[in-house]
């Protein structure tokens, strides 16, 4: 076995490439937030209709877009194979616990709350980014440009009241994620310090409430544009 | 106090076990858990029955040897071992379940009784400092500020308990191991070996069958010597460094 997977295959390895996946999915959160904010403008969806074409086009973004769906796929695949190897660790458990001394809610359950998010993942792609890429899709046009009508097909959707809550409920789930997973990498990464684990950890709360916030009212506020 | 006591009882390592209910009464809220125990056993012996089977030494908080997982916590509802958990914790008339440690890595003996001897052979594989360092050196010649000094001492008052792997969803190690590695890894006489011994003891680790970390720490909270997440983050700064930079392929 070469030293390579060695490493990544004892447990600090498995759990180094959770971390560095998870900080990379952290970053991916920011920028696809920033993009669909731009559903908001009062323009109709020009500007967001615009960025969706150009980060389409562009081949840079196109290279992290399928890392990005590497990624996702190797944090799931890990998280499945460390949770197995870790019920392997216990294959007797106790009669009573009382974990709530110990730790949070949200830091026992990272695998359950990391399975929801997987399934939102699938509806999402299915209904948008499948939709873009494949599916039957109006077109506009800005200063004789032609693009494809993505806000119309997001505005559709969000007129379904379940959607638009299956949305909310997701973020809620992300936000629980986040809370522990944020600061959780970096002290996997072994970046624990007296000066900057406070802050890490103070800025992974507040990561982990703003972020799926901002998400969740772009459904809600749609939802009622139309209504 | 009057005290129903939920028990594990266990013959053996290949016994399927199963909790037995037993009454106890009479017990002083100002013995410790242990003594509480001596009394169900004298109970038991002078009714001919199989005292239960519980490990403990020093009974002074300092040996690592008492284990018991106490109402769903390893030592039980106080941040101590279960030598120096005292029965005021308890109200009277409570059941409490008493377990042993859970995890693969630990088979039971007997009903209370667990083999940690994993940790010895985590030791055993890179826990020491291989070089003769001879007399004792004069003072100040090898300067080592307070605060390294201070958080390898912090490091090494781990007794080795088991608490960690009790405590810990996972039963993970991790605990255990990064107090160990860091003890050694942050004085000028262990520091020459840090990269090897955390290769070496985080393969043993995982050779044992502990599980991993999700970084809930469960097993800080527990730890009755309070050793620190930071450990952690040390043991796995040791470990990848050792990786990406020994010569060793």
């Amino acid at each position: 076995m070469s030293w390579v997977s060695k490493t990544l295959n004892s447990t600090l390895g498995k759990k180094l490439l959770m971390a560095l996946t998870g900080i990379f999915l952290i970053l991916f959160l920011v920028v696809h937030l920033a993009g669909n904010l731009q559903l908001l403008l009062p323009d109709d969806g020009k500007a967001f209709n615009i960025y969706a074409e150009t980060m389409a086009s562009n081949p840079l973004i196109r290279v992290v877009g399928i890392l990005n769906f590497g990624f996702i796929a190797l944090h799931a695949i890990y998280s499945a194979i460390l949770t197995r190897h870790n019920k392997k660790s216990r294959p007797v458990g106790y009669a009573v616990t009382n974990a709530s001394a110990n730790s949070t809610w949200s830091s026992r359950n990272m695998g359950i709350l990391g399975a929801l998010i997987l399934v939102f993942i699938l509806v999402h792609l299915r209904g948008f980014w499948y939709e873009f890429k494949f599916g039957e899709i109006p077109y506009v046009t800005y200063d004789g440009v032609t693009y494809k009508d993505g806000y119309t097909v997001v505005a559709a959707a969000y007129e379904n009241i379940l959607y638009v809550i299956f949305y909310v409920v997701s973020m809620g789930v992300l936000a629980f994620h986040l809370s522990h997973g944020f600061a959780s990498a970096f002290q996997t990464l072994g970046i624990n310090h007296s000066k900057y684990t406070p802050f890490i950890k103070k800025l992974g709360l507040g990561f982990a409430i703003i972020i799926p916030a901002l998400f969740a009212l772009i459904p809600i506020i749609m939802f009622l544009q139309n209504s | 106090m009057n005290l129903t006591l939920k028990v594990w009882r266990q013959k053996n390592t290949s016994d399927k076990g199963g909790f037995k209910t037993y009454k106890i009464s009479g017990i002083s809220a100002d013995m410790s858990f242990l003594e509480m125990l001596d009394v169900l056993n004298e109970d038991l012996s002078g009714k001919g029955e199989d005292p239960v089977h519980f490990d403990h030494d020093c009974r002074e908080g300092i040996c690592g040897m008492c284990s018991l997982h106490i109402n769903g916590q390893p030592h039980g509802p106080q941040q101590t071992t279960t030598c120096q958990l005292h029965m005021r914790s308890f109200k009277d008339g409570e059941t409490i379940t008493i377990e042993p440690w859970r995890a693969n890595a630990f088979p039971i003996v007997k009903d209370l009784v667990v083999d940690r001897s994993a940790f010895d052979r985590i030791i055993q594989s890179g826990g020491y400092v291989s070089v003769n360092t001879g007399g004792v050196p004069d003072a100040n010649e090898i300067p080592i500020p307070k605060v390294i000094a201070d958080e390898s001492f912090d490091a090494a008052t781990c007794i080795g308990c088991g608490a960690c792997v009790a405590a810990c969803k996972n039963a993970s190690a991790m605990l255990f191991v990064s107090a160990k590695i860091s003890q050694l890894a942050l004085l000028p006489q262990g520091k020459v070996e840090k990269r090897a011994r955390a290769e070496k003891m985080v393969a043993q680790m995982d050779a044992e069958g502990f599980g991993a970390c999700t970084n809930t720490g469960a097993c800080s909270a527990e730890c009755p010597k309070e050793i620190k997440q930071s450990n952690i983050a040390r043991m796995n700064r040791e470990y990848f460094a050792a990786s990406v930079s020994t010569e060793k392929v």
